[in-house]
């Protein structure tokens, strides 16, 4: 019989992973997810419409670590850090080593003048798997109530 | 803000009017500033003889099909009526001047305001207006009151491949010499079937809109700013290429075409930062062109005067709505799009490479900033200006992408349109 996915166990990883994304540890981010993940960022209006693009896209893990890569090397954008606020999860699914969790988050960008503002709100659609005994993350579509970004969308949600 | 000051109101701007010596190689900074300039803009280029993007085709594709978008600052409705022609109308009730519709689009059969219930078709023609007559025999309109008289502002229409423009002007050029031949057959070229949208975007960027505009077309900031290209000898200047200006100067396109073997040392021997040659992906999806368009064309920028790009950067396409928001403030509506029969392991590809574009896009991204930075750093400086002599000191294409001219072309459409 699979092992359980526990509520407690949830809260955990999603601590563990908004501590790495607002703490800057963004090369450890990729390793909440399983081999086999899907992670987006979308607006709820496309979401509901059924439009399938995204602002970001990734059905691979070594997409995610690109998007690091990319972020470090590449790309260019002013300081900039997230604070994450996540409200109460929602486990809809349990079972079979899988679980189906609904988590709404608030997102403030602070920037390097100190500069801080709302950046976005939503709600995480999660599948998360039991992968040799951990926890990952099948599956996050973050699903962002506004269709608008300011400036650019530089770090992840 | 007033936007209906009248023309002569220029001359008594507070900023400084006379443009710089050196023709199309100067752009003075007031330009991005001025309210004055703001509220002339609407006038004189939205509402003036040329053609704005409004939607696509396929987003009013069946009688009762309806969209809102804007021209320049005006709220506009883009529908289609049931004689299948596409119409647009200002969104603003000929009674009191509210908006008629209310949301972003969707079916209707007609357009009621909600504050007193005056009742459009899907042309925009008044065909009705409560209690015209009265209530039990009082009140009323005037009885010299003619419903036809009354309406929001027609838009003329004009669909080139898919895409609907619309003018408010009555001497605007066909759209086909709007475009000029060669920017059409740059149209043409990525929209040669029907389309289906995949996704819509908006990205607010801290900057005038002219400031986005140009940097779409300056093709020598490509390869310097968005160093994820470079990196993949993607987008090398040195790669084939080239650029195409329309002869009103105000539209473009720029492209370049695989050539995987080509090795330049012009980037590492000046020591740009956009050249690491250490950088490599671990899943290179994203890297995985396929000549769709049956050309070698992997990318291709267009624009056209003054608020439409069609994006094609390997298999991600994608429409690009410039609209201001305000002297500092733009929104940029991305609208993603595929086509019909695209078959599954084409809707991943431009899943995937949808991530090159946009607010999150490995080479846009930067683009969202880039104008901010300008809008920011040249705050004090309206009496300075912008050098441009990259390429010369025309609005000419020549045979490389390390140049200025199409944003000297901005220029020079920019210019005759607002007479200044």
């Amino acid at each position: 019989m699979a092992e359980a996915i526990t509520l407690e166990r949830i809260m955990a990883l999603q601590a563990a992973y908004i501590r790495c994304i607002d703490g800057n540890e963004l090369e450890r981010w990729p390793e909440f997810f399983a081999d086999e993940c899907l992670y987006k960022v979308t607006s709820a209006e496309n979401h509901r419409a059924g439009l399938e693009s995204a602002i970001i896209y990734a059905d691979t893990r070594d997409m995610l670590t690109d998007r690091v890569l990319s972020l470090r090397q590449a790309n260019v954008y002013e300081k900039q850090s997230y604070r994450h606020i996540l409200g109460l999860p929602s486990i809809l699914k349990n079972g079979g080593g899988e679980a189906e969790c609904e988590t709404p988050f608030l997102v403030v960008r602070i920037m390097h003048d100190g500069q801080s503002d709302l950046f976005a709100s939503g709600v995480y659609l999660d599948t998360y798997r039991l992968d040799g005994g951990d926890l990952k993350l099948a599956r996050r579509i973050a699903v962002c109530d506004s269709s608008r970004v300011d400036t650019l969308m530089a770090l992840p949600l | 803000m007033n936007v209906n000051v009248p023309p002569g109101a220029i001359a008594n701007a507070p900023h400084p009017v006379e443009w710089p010596e050196g023709a199309l190689t100067r752009v003075p900074y007031w330009i991005y500033q001025s309210p004055e300039i703001f509220a002339a803009e609407q006038q004189r280029l939205y509402e003036g003889p040329i053609w704005n993007y409004l939607c696509l085709e396929a987003e009013v594709q069946k009688p009762g099909d309806y969209r809102v978008t804007h021209v320049g600052s005006m709220p506009v409705v883009v529908a289609r009526d049931f004689d299948d022609e596409v119409y647009a109308f200002e969104n603003r009730c000929a009674h009191r001047g509210a908006l008629i519709v209310l949301d972003g689009g969707g079916k209707a059969r007609d357009f009621t305001c909600v504050y007193h219930a005056w009742n459009y078709d899907l042309k925009g023609n008044l065909k009705a207006v409560a209690f015209e007559d009265g209530v039990n025999g009082k009140g009323g309109m005037a009885r010299t009151f003619c419903r036809s008289d009354h309406g929001p502002r027609k838009l003329r229409i004009a669909t080139f491949c898919g895409l609907v423009f619309g003018s408010l002007h009555d001497d605007v050029p066909p759209i086909e010499e709007y475009l000029g031949d060669e920017v059409a057959a740059k149209i043409a070229r990525v929209l040669h079937k029907p389309v289906v949208v995949t996704g819509r975007f908006t990205q607010v960027l801290p900057n005038n809109w002219k400031l986005y505009f140009e940097n779409v077309k300056d093709t020598y900031h490509a390869s310097l700013l968005h160093t994820f290209f470079t990196t993949f000898r993607i987008n090398r200047l040195s790669q084939r290429g080239g650029l195409v200006i329309a002869p009103n100067g105000g539209s473009h396109a720029s492209f370049s075409y695989v050539d995987k073997t080509s090795t330049d040392h012009d980037y590492s021997a000046m020591g740009i930062r956009s050249d690491k040659d250490d950088f490599a992906l671990k899943d290179t999806t994203i890297l995985d062109t396929v000549d769709e368009f049956g050309d070698g064309c992997h990318m291709q920028i267009l624009s056209v005067f003054p608020n439409f790009v069609l994006q094609q950067i390997h298999s991600a396409l994608a429409i690009r709505q410039i609209l201001p928001n305000g002297i500092g403030r733009t929104a940029l509506n991305w609208t993603t799009f595929g086509f019909s029969d695209d078959t599954p392991d084409m809707k991943r590809r431009r899943l995937v490479h949808n991530n090159l574009a946009g607010p999150a896009g490995y080479v846009s991204m930067e683009d969202g900033a880039v104008g901010g930075f300008v809008q920011r750093g040249i705050a004090t400086a309206s009496g300075e200006r912008a050098v441009l002599e990259m390429g010369g000191t025309e609005a000419v294409a020549e045979g490389t992408r390390a140049t200025e001219a199409s944003v000297r072309g901005f220029w020079k459409c920019y210019r005759a349109q607002m007479g200044i």
